[in-house]
């Protein structure tokens, strides 16, 4: 992989690129054990495969998601994040209210 | 020095021949009372001290590809135990004195190279952190120095103190860090191994693990069904793969980590260098090669490809340290896959399965460690109790937030 083709910029050499790790289900952090936060932040699968992932183009601070194969190297797909998050996630808001966030993924 | 190689120079057969190292492939057994998975340094070294300090032998390495192919054979060979954490210096120390002594104990030339490190410290925030890991170093009866820019240019002549406009200010000076031979390493181990009745089987992966009430009972292979007393798993890159096997899932993420070495020159350079805010650390080898090495890819992957982007930003930076080799060439190049922790410590120990132990998260800091862990590993299996040594390093730390954090020791140094 030399270039990824940015949703917003198009395709770019992959050194304008930084990677935001794995895309996954957050916890709420004021209901949730120990073990599940613990899980959260440290564990993965860490498998081959594809995998879904967060990307940032750094010259324009624009986040995207890309689908990679993490054996070849192949970026599948690459996407804006609203395809996924189809409505705003209020961290400050959830805290107060202790409610469980909804992001679907 | 072995005194047996004055004895082999002198003899006009070569002696290896009717002597070889290693004995022939054989059959697998249907059942051994423990399975080592992975024939790396880690797997081998814990085989040799289970057969040699436990008398345990009915001992197979299961190793997929060759004996020490993995990051075993593709280390750049630091040897060095300044470490931050009281935790991880004491672990570290034990490695090295492990260390001096394989030569004579393997009857067998490792290579051990004792040239001092040094750590260069472009800012105030590393001199004060440099500061604590010599107290800390000092207090474990390591040999550790803050040392000046004046003291530096003694050292290491050729060294640009101004590298990337980032001046040099002061230097960690390691005096027990070392190289050795790798490959020399692993066949020290398995020689040591097998002709205590341990056996390797090579070009033999293991494809499943078998669970029954929690405990493991058998690993299958591409060459059959092998029952088993326990299982150590010493995989490095490999380490979440294999675990899943298990049913574990592990706080390890997989990542490339190159190297690459020029052509030889003259000997120059004594004390291995690096420089932890220019991501990359140079040393001469015995034959006069440079090696350069610095810190992982930037994502996570299964590949042990070269990249270009990553020769370009080591190489840069490795000719602002010694802007003489600007002209050199290189010559090799190549790439591990690296088990990596948060907290850049390993994961030693139990498992959550039962009889399935663990030695993985060794990242791009391993080598140095091989001793040491073939050792704490062997006592556990042996005993079933965790040894002190490595008790910081469970698994379980994760669950409780306590982890051994040597970042700032390892990131680009190994
Ligand atoms: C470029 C590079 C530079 C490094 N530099 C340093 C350094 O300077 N100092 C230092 O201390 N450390 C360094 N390291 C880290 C060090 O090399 C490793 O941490 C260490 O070698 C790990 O040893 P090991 O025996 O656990 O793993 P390995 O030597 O990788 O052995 C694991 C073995 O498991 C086998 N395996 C995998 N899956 C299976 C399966 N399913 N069945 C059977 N076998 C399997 C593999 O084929 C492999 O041979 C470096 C690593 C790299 C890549």
């Amino acid at each position: 992989m030399k270039i990824i083709n940015c949703p917003l910029n198009g395709p770019r050499n992959s050194s304008e690129f930084v990677h935001g790790g794995e895309l996954r289900q957050m916890p709420d952090p004021n209901n949730c054990t120990d073990k599940e936060w613990a899980d959260y932040v440290f564990y993965s699968d860490n498998q081959i495969g594809v995998i879904t992932e967060w990307w940032l183009h750094a010259p324009s601070g624009y986040w995207f998601i890309a689908e990679r194969h993490t054996g070849s190297d192949e970026i599948l797909r690459t996407y804006d994040p609203s395809e996924i998050f189809t409505h705003r996630v209020d961290f400050a808001e959830k805290v107060e209210s202790g409610q469980p966030e909804e992001i679907k993924a | 020095m072995p005194f047996s190689l004055l004895k082999y120079g002198l003899n006009k057969d070569y002696p290896f021949e009717k002597n070889a190292d290693l004995p022939a492939p054989s059959a697998l057994k249907p059942h051994y009372d423990v399975v080592i998975i992975g024939g790396g340094g880690h797997g081998i070294a814990t085989a040799y001290y289970l057969a040699k300090y436990h008398g345990i032998t009915n001992v197979a390495v299961l190793e997929k590809g060759y004996l020490g192919g993995g990051n075993t054979a593709r280390n750049t060979a630091v040897i060095r135990s300044n470490y931050l954490t009281s935790e991880g210096v004491k672990f570290y120390s034990e490695s090295v004195k492990l260390f001096q002594e394989l030569s004579n104990e393997f009857d067998f030339n490792i290579m051990y190279s004792r040239r001092g490190q040094l750590t260069l410290a472009h800012s105030d925030a590393a001199v004060r952190g440099f500061r604590q890991r010599t107290e800390v170093n000092k207090h474990f009866g390591g040999k550790t120095e803050l040392i000046d820019p004046q003291q530096i240019r003694e050292l290491v002549p050729t060294l640009n103190m101004n590298p990337a406009d980032q001046p040099v200010l002061a230097g960690l000076w390691h005096m027990d860090g070392a190289t050795a031979r790798h490959d020399a390493v692993a066949w020290g181990y398995a020689k040591g191994a097998t002709q205590r009745g341990v056996e390797l089987h090579q070009l033999t992966e293991v494809t499943g693990v078998n669970v029954e009430h929690g405990k493991v009972t058998s690993v299958d292979t591409n060459r059959g069904k092998v029952s088993c007393g326990c299982v150590v798993q010493a995989v490095a890159g490999m380490s979440s793969v294999v675990a899943a096997m298990a049913g574990i899932r592990m706080p390890i993420t997989t990542y490339p980590l190159q190297a690459m070495v020029t052509q030889p020159v003259k000997p120059f350079l004594d004390p291995l260098v690096s420089s932890p805010a220019l991501h990359c650390y140079v040393q001469q080898t015995g034959r006069g090669e440079l090696v350069f090495g610095g810190g992982s890819d930037p994502y996570p992957l299964y590949s042990t490809r070269s990249t270009m982007d990553l020769k370009e930003s080591l190489l840069a930076h490795a000719v602002e340290l010694f802007p003489f080799m600007a002209n050199m060439r290189l010559m090799r190049q190549w790439g591990g896959l690296t088990d990596m922790t948060s907290d850049y410590s390993p994961i030693m120990g139990l498992s959550p399965v039962d009889n399935y132990y663990l030695d993985a998260g060794w990242g791009t800091w391993g080598f140095k460690s091989t001793p040491i862990c073939g050792k704490t590993m062997a006592e556990l299996v042996a005993t079933g109790r965790v040894p002190e040594l490595i008790e910081p390093f469970s698994m379980a730390r994760f669950d409780s937030f306590r982890q051994v954090n040597e970042m700032g020791a390892t990131a680009a140094s190994h």
